[in-house]
């Protein structure tokens, strides 16, 4: 727990994809076994790292992302730990077939790892900005389906990937991210980590708007209004104890994430919510549009996806009590 | 254990062997397709001379031993012809014959298309058309890292390779050097709505593969001699993946099936079954 976590004492940013870069690197000097691939965005997607350090267990496969998820399962099904990366709108939807038959239905232990996820992509539009991608992964058997929040998460989230058997779909955002956690902190896939204790409202966030939901917080706590910040970076297997908890304990939600209305954390919190313990609950989210080309933080105003959003629905959810 | 340290095919069928041994195949195809009322019998008639060739005369596996790590590989990716896949790997001992009969029911290891987590001795799962080819490669990939002997051998139908994705594969075997993969297209030149030639020209189909950089060989797909020569063929062959074109005919055994495209997908009727298992004796 981190109730001592006061966002603006740790303010640096860093980037998630570097983070990945250098966590590959690492894994590859333990694991022989460790191979990744790539479809011609190494240089982005920061797995240039491992391929100038272990030329031999980095495949690009060209601009082909179909042939790139059926060449990893085709590597996992002979032992391999295989990361293939690329954006996350390619990883999403390019190949989901692909991902369906080969990942999702075989259970092959192939973790992909997708940078540029969400509208931060910003300035590439909205070809480029995967916003139905935790939708579409958390809609296939088997996968487990991680937003880290910080680089910190990043790398632990990584690191969990490659010990834990099984497809993973690991979102990573394009711009840098401050940071949230210590060095050396707990992290378990599927276990959401709360950041800050609260009884009034429970903020329940994902990836970048982690750190917004920690400003929110702060913000509220001066108005009265004492909330819970979850860090729900593993959305597939939902944690749902500890959600469930955040609702019985504190009476109302909101949930805030960097995606569509339909089919991420969003819609799993409500869907689980309204099974075991229906509270009122507000969605900060994109909706139901694509987004537009322009700066991140931009966007990120433009489209209502910032702490004074996050503050604002959680004025809105407390009333609703 | 002795018998995966095996150099070469355990079975090791003589050419008239293997020919019985195909029409065996050919029968539980029937028996099979017809029981479950529904499948594939044109594309897996197709592929049974190819199939029987390898499980009986070239992969070296071990049907006691499913998981031997030194086993060449063999990926369906026309996963329809199902049938013809698991009557092989029955007779080769992998699960009872008697389990056959349980194609397509309720509860049955032997699923509607090929699937991994199934069925023993099968390698990958399939069923979306086009994948194969791709996994074939992540198969060839592991074998060069880890210094494996074993090679790898793909089958895929010809309107199969309507799909993009094969040609993705196609560059990347090449790039990647792979001369420890063998693709085989079962080019009976029907696919499910019509003849190839109308929905989707392939030709010059052998070309296009060579061009694509593969070593290519053609031949006549329910020919032993050949389909053995050309597979021995394959392993000469250095810093290139090799395609043997394979014609054939669709529905091969059982006269009115025979390039005849309403039994792409459609099982036999009672009679139809009567007349095409006595045409298989
Ligand atoms: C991606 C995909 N699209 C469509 C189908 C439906 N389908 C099943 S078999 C088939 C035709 C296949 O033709 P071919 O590869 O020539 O197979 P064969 O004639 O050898 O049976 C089609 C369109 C499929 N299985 N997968």
């Amino acid at each position: 727990m981190f109730q001592q976590m006061q966002p603006g004492s740790h303010t640096a940013t860093v980037s998630l994809r570097e983070t990945y870069g250098k966590a590959l690197v690492a894994l590859g000097k333990q694991d022989k076994n460790i191979v990744v691939l790539d479809a011609d965005l190494s240089p982005s997607t920061m797995t240039c790292f491992f391929a100038q350090e272990f030329p031999d267990r980095f495949f690009d496969c060209g601009l082909a992302e179909q042939n790139m998820i059926s060449i990893a399962a085709g590597l996992a099904a002979c032992g391999k730990t295989v990361f293939a990366s690329t954006f996350a709108v390619f990883a999403a939807c390019r190949c989901f077939d692909q991902v369906r038959i080969c990942l999702s239905q075989t259970g092959l232990n192939v973790k992909v790892v997708a940078t540029h996820g969400g509208i931060t992509v910003g300035e590439d539009g909205m070809s480029h900005q995967a916003i139905e991608d935790l939708s579409l992964y958390c809609a296939l058997p088997g996968f487990t389906v991680i937003v880290p929040a910080d680089a910190r998460e990043t790398a632990e989230a990584v690191k969990a990937a490659a010990s834990t058997r099984g497809p993973f779909y690991i979102r990573l955002s394009r711009i840098k991210s401050p940071i949230i956690y210590p060095e050396g902190y707990a992290f378990t896939v599927g276990k959401a980590i709360t950041l800050r204790e609260g009884k009034d409202v429970a903020i329940l966030a994902t990836g970048i708007m982690v750190f917004k939901a920690l400003e929110a917080a702060e913000a509220l706590a001066g108005h009265g209004i004492n909330c819970r910040v979850l860090d729900v970076h593993t959305i597939k297997p939902l944690d749902e104890e500890t959600v469930v908890k955040a609702a019985a304990e504190t009476g109302a939600i909101v949930v805030a994430e960097e995606h569509l209305a339909q089919g991420g954390l969003g819609s799993r919190v409500a869907q689980v919510l309204a099974r075991t313990k229906p509270v009122p609950v507000e969605f900060i989210n994109l909706g139901d549009r694509y987004a537009l080309s322009g700066q991140a933080e931009e966007l990120l105003r433009e489209y209502s996806l910032t702490a004074m959003d996050i503050e604002r629905a959680a004025k809105i959810v407390a009333k609703r009590k | 254990m002795e018998t995966s340290a095996q150099k070469a095919n355990q079975f090791d069928l003589s050419v008239p062997q293997l020919e019985q041994m195909s029409k065996k195949l050919r029968r539980y195809v029937i028996n099979m397709i017809a029981t479950a009322r529904s499948g594939h019998p044109g594309g897996s008639l197709s592929a049974a001379d190819i199939v029987t060739a390898l499980y009986f005369k070239i992969l070296k596996h071990d049907p006691r031993n499913p998981q031997w790590e030194e086993r060449d590989r063999f990926i369906l990716s026309k996963g329809h012809a199902a049938p013809i896949l698991y009557a092989a790997l029955a007779e080769c001992g992998y699960f009872p014959v008697e389990e056959l009969s349980t194609l397509r029911k309720l509860g049955s290891r032997l699923q509607g298309h090929t699937d991994r987590t199934f069925t023993p001795g099968v390698e990958m799962s399939a069923g979306s058309l086009g994948m194969g080819l791709s996994c074939a490669i992540g198969f060839a990939l592991a074998a060069m890292l880890d210094n494996h002997k074993y090679r790898t051998y793909v089958l895929l139908g010809d309107g199969e390779c309507d799909e993009g994705q094969v040609w993705e594969a196609a560059l990347s075997a090449f790039q990647f050097k792979l001369d420890n993969l063998v693709a085989i297209v079962d080019y009976n030149q029907i696919q499910l709505s019509g003849k190839t030639q109308n929905i989707m020209c392939l030709a010059p189909f052998a070309k296009k593969w060579q061009a694509f950089g593969w070593h290519t060989i053609e031949i006549d797909g329910h020919d032993f001699d050949q389909i053995i020569s050309a597979l021995q063929e394959t392993r000469a062959m250095k810093g290139k993946p090799s395609m043997i074109v394979a014609h054939t005919i669709k529905g091969k055994g059982v006269s009115f099936m025979e390039n005849n495209v309403a039994f792409h997908g459609k099982p036999p009727s009672p009679e139809e079954t009567d007349k095409a298992l006595k045409e298989l004796e």
